[in-house]
């Protein structure tokens, strides 16, 4: 095989263990459950990024095999963990933050947390 | 070479799977217990492709793939059970 594609899947391989184990351990060094959202959601998403593409390189170059899979899990997990963070950082809210303590939204309709969806139709 | 950097992404993903663990028996809120969840969702699914290179088979793409789709899926479930009381309205 060749030295320098097994040199560059090595080091993706390295450089996302690093990633994830980053994104983890903030889990337990982060003091706040807002901070915490951040270590996860970015750290650990681009970690698995780094694994996906390793496996992506080690197939087409050891095994001489093209496949979109890893690129559709990729595309999955980056689609879908800014709507977990954002269902997480409800949740959150609304066990600890009161209406009042929150900003005005500056629309016709406030907090998605605290008010119903807006009407179907438009305010004229 | 490329053993020996599985081999560490291996150990740094356990230790993180144990730093959720932590947090899942720790965490002083319901998000943090989800958000915990859903990384070692995360980090199951690397674990997972990992596993696929150390092996050289294929075959975990979609045991990888089905464990994405039902993390993301039960993650929002739980927030939307804790959230409104009723997954679907």
């Amino acid at each position: 095989m060749d030295i320098l594609a097994e040199l560059v899947i090595a080091l993706f391989l390295v450089v996302s263990g690093i990633f994830g184990l980053v994104g983890s351990f903030g889990m337990i060094k982060l003091r706040e459950t807002m901070q915490r959202l951040h270590a996860p959601t970015k750290a650990t998403t681009l970690g698995v990024g780094g694994v996906l593409i390793a496996s992506m390189l080690y197939f087409v170059v050891v095994k001489g095999s093209f496949s979109f899979h890893e690129l559709l899990i990729t595309l999955f997990l980056f689609l879908t963990a800014p709507i977990t963070a954002n269902f997480i950082a409800k949740t959150f809210l609304q066990a600890h933050a009161r209406e009042s303590d929150l900003p005005s939204t500056e629309r016709s309709h406030g907090w998605a947390l605290f008010d119903d969806a807006p009407s179907e139709k438009p305010d004229a | 070479m490329i053993e020996a950097a599985l081999v560490f992404a291996f150990g740094c993903y356990g230790l993180g799977l144990l730093a959720n663990l932590w947090r899942i028996t720790r965490g002083p809120d319901v998000a943090d217990r989800i958000l915990a969840l859903d990384t070692m969702v995360i980090n199951l699914i690397a674990i997972l492709i990992l596993y696929g290179i150390w092996h050289g088979t294929a075959v975990y793409y979609e045991a990888a793939m089905l464990v994405a789709m039902v993390g993301f899926v039960s993650t929002v479930a739980y927030c939307r059970f804790v959230l409104r009381g009723d997954i679907i309205e």
